[in-house]
């Protein structure tokens, strides 16, 4: 995974709520086998007419948020399927931070699997930076220190944001979470070994 | 004495194999469930890494997201579709997994089978990457959906990186009123917390209406845990799926039965635990219950209206409502029972069980789906086919009109031919009413397999007891 690094862009104002995993990327591009390739159908039904015609009214659309990497949204972003094919078509996009009050909980687990990071904040912050967006002001986001910043008439504004502390490292680092696992392959083994004379019958199932 | 604990306490602290100093856990996955839409790129990373699957025979694969429901003997025509299930069949065979092919009878969709086999059992930890994973909780078992990602770190280590959720019970206690099921139970729930309600909790369902629910109905309120935000729902096992459980291909042995029931038993939460949250609801307050909207918190009961946004105080909300009446093309105010309907899809993983198809058929029989709509049933797997089939019930809905079909999950998701054309409105057992979820532009509307029955025979959204 590619580590996070300072994203300094505009921002994609979307105010919607409960924006679910089959609006962010329909069923019929879920038929792939790859990873890659997804982000030009992101939003598809919302960004193109049934003759596959872009609507011009839909923000992606728009010349100004062409290179967008960041997303503001409404509560409860990413809810519906565990389709890791969500983040995978926002990142292919190009999009690296999703801002929002609420987001699902397996939506956002995936986007740290992913290096994408989705910042949680109260609803005003939200709505002041959705304002901002639409200005199409440019956005720095600073992982490391946990700081959202932007020039708005000469003033500059930040704003901090949490975030657990397992997940910014394995954003800030790019860490593989199958191989952190594996170097505790003894520990698992150990776990094994204890449950199999506990609750034996775990380890004698077979099908008949 | 140690602290009373929760069934979802007792179940976590079973399966932790270490705690991280970051606060995370390694927990243990007993059971991994895979299907060919979430899993070649899983399987790709395996072997870019140059990994094995360390626990072949905890895993169960099928393929039912992208399959046919007619002429199965034809194979799959859709190229794509093709490649993700032989895919699949190619990953299974190279790693020693179990995999049921569209032609093997207990083929069906995951969250039917892993029950039917016995592969779900009480107290275990499955996950599968699929949201409605939360299906298994019903027996007991700490059930939630993954992503990709996540089903690659399951093949190579049996094992997820997991921060612990919060506990929260739902009770519904008193009678359910007669005609009333577990469906209405479920989207009342949503209707009341919301879809994000749930979010970073594991539901405990509890009370007597829960109780009383069979192991179908009890699945039906678990699956649909997620479209409340939770990943995972939980029912405390007990004599019934003690009972449901005997001499499955997977269940434990005899000889091993009883002390695996002891061990189910012992899981239930323990007087005096502490809940982060606890709703009740009151069961005999629940009727019918339908979505109108977009969203499966949009819920009225079947003698209601469709709402007003001009009654919401909230802008947002309203605004939400808006788009979704437009979409749902309903107007303010007419009455549920006058909505006409194009489509009836009977099936899916929320219900898509013998129960569900039988409740169906006791509606259908000796009536006929209205002239103007087009009625499918689909069951979740091919035993529940057989079953059905062996108690005449295929025979029930071919005569009413209905269309009989091979298992899989069909128009829930619509990633196969069955889907709906833009504007068409469906009556459907399914657990998601999304924009566009069952084909660009289509309408859904959420309700229990006696109301899409219902609303087949009379051509418009009913309510079931009045037939």
């Amino acid at each position: 995974m590619e580590k996070f690094k300072k994203i300094e862009s505009n921002a994609i104002p979307l105010p919607m709520v409960n924006v679910d995993t089959d609006m962010i990327i329909p069923k019929q591009f879920l038929k792939t086998i790859k990873r890659t390739g997804l982000g030009k159908n992101l939003f598809y039904e919302l960004r193109y007419d049934e003759k596959d015609a872009p609507i011009d009214s839909f923000v992606l659309n728009q010349d100004k948020y062409k290179d967008s990497q960041i997303l503001i949204t409404g509560k409860n972003f990413g809810c519906g399927s565990s389709r890791e094919h969500a983040p995978w078509s926002i990142l292919d996009y190009g999009i690296k931070c999703i801002i929002a009050s609420s987001f699902a909980d397996i939506f956002y687990n995936n986007c740290f699997k992913n290096g994408i990071l989705p910042i949680k904040l109260d609803e005003s912050e939200v709505t002041k930076l959705q304002k901002a967006a639409e200005n199409s002001l440019s956005f720095t986001i600073d992982l490391e220190n946990q700081k959202i910043s932007y020039f708005d008439k000469n003033i500059n504004h930040e704003v901090s944001f949490e975030l657990d502390k397992a997940k910014k490292t394995s954003l800030l680092e790019g860490l593989d979470d199958i191989g952190l696992t594996l170097a505790k392959v003894n520990h698992i083994s150990d776990f094994e070994n204890k449950q199999k004379s506990r609750t034996p019958w775990l380890y004698s199932q077979q099908i008949k | 004495m140690s602290t009373p604990k929760t069934l979802y306490d007792k179940i976590w602290n079973d399966h932790l194999v270490s705690e991280n100093e970051d606060g995370t856990s390694i927990v243990y996955i007993d059971r991994h469930l895979v299907h060919e839409v979430t899993s070649p790129q899983a399987f790709e990373g395996l072997k870019i890494a140059n990994r094995s699957v360390r626990k072949p025979n905890f895993t169960l694969a099928t393929a039912d997201h992208n399959i046919p429901t007619t002429n199965r003997d034809e194979g799959i025509s859709d190229p794509e579709s093709k490649l993700q299930v032989d895919t699949l069949e190619e990953n299974c065979k190279e790693h020693g997994i179990t995999f049921l092919s569209m032609s093997d009878k207990r083929q069906g969709i995951v969250h039917i089978i892993g029950p039917e086999q016995g592969f779900t059992q009480p107290g275990m930890t499955i996950v599968c990457g699929d949201s409605h994973t939360s299906t298994h909780g019903a027996f007991g078992a700490l059930a939630w959906g993954i992503g990709t990602s996540e089903v690659e770190h399951v093949l190579a280590t049996q094992t997820l990186v997991q921060t612990k959720a919060k506990n929260m019970q739902i009770n519904i206690q008193g009678e359910l009123p007669l005609g009333v099921t577990a469906k209405d139970i479920v989207l009342k729930i949503i209707q009341t917390i919301g879809t994000a309600g749930g979010t970073g909790y594991v539901i405990e369902y509890t009370g007597d209406a829960i109780k009383s629910l069979t192991m179908e109905g009890r699945m039906t309120v678990c699956n649909m845990s997620i479209e409340a935000g939770a990943r995972a729902g939980l029912i405390s096992p007990d004599e019934k799926t003690i009972e449901y459980l005997k001499g499955r291909p997977f269940s434990p042995a005899e000889n091993e039965y009883q002390s695996a029931s002891d061990y189910w038993l012992s899981l239930a939460t323990d007087e005096g635990a502490a809940y982060d949250k606890t709703v009740n609801i009151d069961a005999s307050d629940i009727i019918p219950q339908v979505t109108w909207g977009t969203s499966p918190e949009d819920v009225v009961s079947i003698d209601g209206l469709v709402p007003n946004p001009e009654d919401e105080s909230d802008e947002t909300k309203k605004k939400s409502m808006i788009r979704a009446l437009e979409y749902m093309g309903l107007v303010p105010n007419t009455p549920l029972k006058e909505v006409k309907v194009d489509k009836v899809f009977i099936g899916s993983c929320t219900n898509g069980r013998i129960e569900d198809l039988r409740a169906a058929s006791k509606i259908a029989k000796d009536r006929k789906v209205a002239d103007h709509v087009n009625a499918i049933i689909v069951p979740g797997s091919g035993l529940v086919k057989q079953q059905a089939e062996e108690e005449g019930l295929d025979k029930i809905f071919i005569e009413s009109g209905f269309e009989w079909r091979e298992p899989g999950c069909s128009m829930c998701l619509a990633m196969n031919a069955d889907k709906l054309k833009p504007q068409e409105r469906c009556a459907s057992t399914s657990n998601r009413n999304f924009e566009g979820r069952q084909g660009r532009g289509g309408r859904t509307h959420l309700m229990s397999p006696a109301m899409a029955a219902a609303a087949a025979i009379n051509g418009k959204l009913s309510d079931s007891r009045e037939i």
